[in-house]
């Protein structure tokens, strides 16, 4: 690790010495919240409960409650998987692949950002699960496991690679996380006043005491464990492509889809992280620690990641009518001017025009601008979401099948759920454990590590 | 109050200085030292004259073992266990296994090197450890970088290091000292606490096993396969009105052959046809002999005894068999010995549906290795000149296995 630091960027605003640091990150654990955090838990549980209800719907009257039927079997729950898997890729790209090629900005949002990547793969794993029909068995249909009959999952299905894919990704930023988190447990712990708080947090902290000798086995893992996350990262959503890709419906048999799906994936999840950033930021004073300048590096990767999935829209539309197959062109056509045109041009615009406008520095540097055009991008990779799925086979290959699809109150109450969930997670996890890396970020501060190396 | 010494520490304020005297210490030739900053500082490995975490030869070796590891079990699954053809691809299809086992290497190396890191390398988890709750350790995972010196270093000597610490110019210079709980502690186990522990772990363990397995199983929505529609099916027994003699199962085809079904036309006292007709289509090889020995171990040697001398060992149960090496049964050849087996003889019953045809040609081959090995000076001379019943064909006598061709051998399975 022979990087030259001398020259970095300040990350930590207002000058903070070590101590106040850890009084700055540790403070929403300390004191009990204000009004902005009980209004903020209001909204979120309200919606978590909506959710719930639908769901319970769901269970006691089965799938019919939802708007699937033929030819559109996969439709919204599919839909909000891919949606929410991919908002968890921003948090490992944070985490991990920026870690690797040593942006220091992203140490004071990572941890967050780790966070949220979990919060989110729990939210979409919810609806792969509930769509298998009976969810209490899906554990039969899913995990290879011995049984009387031989029968052993196909191993050759890409939903099955899916099922690999998305169970690994959340361990490994699991455990990633976990290992991340332990010194600050540590902090924690030596902070600690109270006998049961100091014994909730040994317990977790596993008794680790900053030994260097430590540190050098601690920063080598962490660098294995990124150097993992990141093509684990990529194989994720490539898997979660390859559901669609594999396949032989028009629309969704194109090469382009596993960097496709990527790049939309890390667009659309650092939408999210900035929003909830931005949120978090206000509801729990952390101007200082979550600078303007982190804000404005991410306008810059969400307008860059725009441009990308603005070019893989182009290039299908070209790909569609080089290759002269007759259904794939017609695909096409019928998305951007069949019934479901208006869902195409509403990503379209949300995905593509509105993220030029963070050319302007003064709008990527303003708060409410640049909260607006996330939640914009959000919906527009919800609706491309739904483009894929819903468009490709409400008119595949057959025109007698043909159908036109309508969401049901459930599928609706199930999607508003879902942002319930993964915000009340959020909102729990910032108010219950050190948001922001301790370690991380002082070791980034200014004047913390040595002058000279080896300090001769 | 005798306390025993752990360490001697001294805390810094500034990073250059907690690395000029890591330097220091390591170059004075102190070996059980350590130091502790609140994050990991640059520079310091080299400082400390720490050599590179190995920790990465532990992942790449358990990622890849785990991965081979299911390639073998899906290879196990896909064509051994319950093969089958999928999208016309060959049983073993590794290209569209690669996803998975890429999987399965990040999943195992990623978890298991956090593992041995937390409980090989670091022995945790350790709340127990002498610099806990000391003012040191609330120091350096704050705001100081620390460093100390263990008393059990060969070289450790308290004056030395004081003026040593005072030197590099540290402000704050402290005794560390074992817990008294710590030095006295040992495990002792049969201490009732730990007894009564046991016992509570055995409780639960016992409890949920009998209500998963005796009570779960049987509720509601975990007996959801006994509880399973059952389509409208006929039972064997049942009248079938479909059918014209009211019998769920239909006869098949006039005509019809089970696979692998081999005619045998002779009747039970053919056997001389059956002797003049037949002829042994197995050469008497090793692996032959082998399986002959086995089967007639198994349904032979009851009566004849375990050489074929008639020493039944059901005496008085059941008729002992006649001493296979007379020279009555000497004479006899192969397809005689084989039509016997399978039609039985005088008292013996029929062996036709029990043994296979390779099987019972296998212990023909073996009865007459017991008959020339018992009494070695009869010279085999029919078995090999029987071989013209097919007449003219004069290749016959060395190819043992064309007449039966592939059936004889599927029907062993």
């Amino acid at each position: 690790m022979s990087t030259d630091f001398s020259k970095n960027p300040i990350i930590v605003e207002g000058n903070k010495n070590f101590k106040e640091i850890d009084d700055a990150v540790i403070a929403p654990l300390d004191r009990v919240p204000d009004y902005r955090f009980f209004i903020a838990l209001a909204v979120t549980l309200t919606l978590l409960t909506i959710g719930g209800i639908s769901l319970y719907i769901s269970l006691v009257s089965g799938t019919g409650e939802w708007g699937n039927n033929n030819p559109v079997g996969w439709a919204w729950p599919i839909v909000n998987f891919v949606f929410w898997v991919g908002i968890g890729h921003a948090g490992t790209l944070i985490s991990a692949i920026l870690f690797l090629f040593r942006q220091r900005w992203r140490n004071g949002i990572a941890r967050f950002a780790e966070a949220m990547t979990i919060f989110a793969v729990i939210t979409a794993m919810v609806f792969p699960i509930i769509h298998t029909g009976r969810p209490w068995v899906a554990v039969v249909y899913l995990l290879p496991y011995p049984n009387q009959h031989n029968l052993w999952v196909n191993f050759t299905s890409p939903l099955l690679w899916d099922v690999f894919a998305v169970s690994t990704y959340f361990t490994v930023s699991f455990v990633f996380w976990y290992v991340g988190l332990i010194p600050d447990f540590a902090v924690l712990r030596d902070r600690a006043t109270g006998k049961i708080k100091k014994l909730i947090y040994s317990i977790f902290s596993l008794g680790w005491r900053f030994s260097n000798r430590h540190w050098k086995h601690y920063e080598m893992v962490y660098l294995i464990l990124a150097g993992m996350a990141t093509p684990l990262v990529l194989s994720v959503h490539t898997i979660v492509s390859f559901d669609f890709a594999v396949s032989i419906i028009p629309g969704w048999h194109t090469t382009i889809f596993p960097p496709y799906f990527v790049a939309g994936a890390i667009f659309s999840g650092f939408a999210m992280v900035q929003n909830a950033l931005i949120i978090i930021r206000k509801v729990f004073d952390m101007k200082d620690l979550i600078p303007m300048k982190t804000l404005e590096t991410m306008n810059k990767i969400i307008m860059l990641t725009g441009l990308m999935v603005g070019y893989a829209y182009t290039m299908e539309f070209f790909i569609a009518w080089y290759s002269g197959s007759q259904p794939e062109s017609f695909t096409f056509l019928n998305r951007a001017m069949g019934p479901y045109s208006w869902a195409y041009w509403i990503m379209f615009s949300c995905n593509v025009f509105i993220p030029q406008l963070f050319w302007s520095k003064k709008i990527r540097t303003s708060i409410i601008p640049m909260f607006i055009i996330g939640m914009f991008v959000n919906v527009g990779m919800w609706f491309e979401r739904f483009v894929i799925v819903v468009t490709s086979l409400s008119r595949d290959y057959l025109p007698a099948s043909w159908a036109y699809f309508k969401p049901t109150i459930i599928d609706f109450g199930l999607l508003l759920g879902s942002f319930g969930l993964f915000f009340t997670l959020v909102l729990l996890f910032v108010r219950f454990l050190p948001a922001i890396s301790i370690p991380e970020i002082k070791a980034v501060k200014e004047g913390a590590q040595p002058t000279h190396h080896g300090g001769h | 109050m005798n306390k025993k010494l752990y360490a001697l520490t001294a805390i810094f304020s500034e990073p250059n200085d907690i690395i000029r005297a890591a330097e220091k210490v390591s170059s004075s030739g102190y070996k059980n030292f350590d130091v502790n900053t609140p994050y990991p500082v640059h520079g310091m490995d080299p400082a400390m004259k720490l050599k590179p975490s190995k920790l990465g030869y532990f992942t790449i070796t358990i990622g890849l073992f785990f991965a081979s590891l299911f390639t073998y079990f899906i290879y196990w699954v896909q064509t051994l266990d319950y093969g089958q053809v999928i999208g016309g691809k060959p049983m073993f299809a590794w290209p569209t296994y690669v996803p998975i086992l890429f999987e399965v290497a990040i999943l195992t190396g990623a978890v298991l090197t956090v593992k041995i890191m937390i409980g090989f390398f670091f022995k945790f988890p350790n709340n127990s450890h002498p610099i806990h709750d000391s003012e040191y350790a609330k120091i350096t995972s704050s705001d100081g970088f620390g460093i100390l010196i263990e008393s059990d270093d060969p070289k450790f000597d308290e004056d030395e290091i004081n003026s040593m610490f005072a030197e590099l110019g540290s402000k704050k210079i402290n005794k560390i000292y074992f817990d008294e709980s710590e030095i006295n502690h040992k495990n002792n186990p049969f201490d009732y606490r730990f007894i009564i522990g046991l016992f509570i772990i055995a409780g639960i363990t016992s409890a949920t096993v009998y209500f998963n397995m005796n009570v779960l199983m049987y509720m509601t929505p975990f007996n959801w396969m006994a509880e399973q529609e059952r389509g409208d099916v006929f039972e064997s027994s049942d009248y079938a009105s479909f059918s014209k003699l009211g019998m769920t199962m239909r006869e098949p085809v006039e005509g019809t052959v089970a696979r692998g079904f081999m005619p045998y036309t002779f009747g039970k006292f053919e056997k001389e046809e059956a002797g003049k007709a037949l002829v042994n289509p197995y050469a008497a090889d090793s692996t032959n002999l082998e399986l002959g020995k086995r089967k007639f171990l198994t349904y032979c040697s009851s009566c004849h005894g375990d050489n074929g001398l008639g020493k039944s060992r059901l005496k008085g149960l059941y008729p002992p068999g006649p001493d296979l090496t007379m020279d009555l049964y000497k004479g006899y050849n192969d397809g005689i010995l084989y039509h016997i087996i399978t039609k039985g003889g005088a008292i013996m019953p029929a062996h036709e549906s029990q043994i296979t045809r390779k099987e019972r040609w296998a212990i023909v081959n073996y009865i007459r290795i017991i008959q020339n090995n018992i009494t070695a000076v009869e010279e085999e001379d029919t078995d090999t000149e029987d071989d013209d019943m097919w007449g003219d064909d004069e290749d016959s006598e060395d190819s043992d296995d064309d007449m039966w061709g592939d059936e004889g051998d599927e029907e062993d399975e």
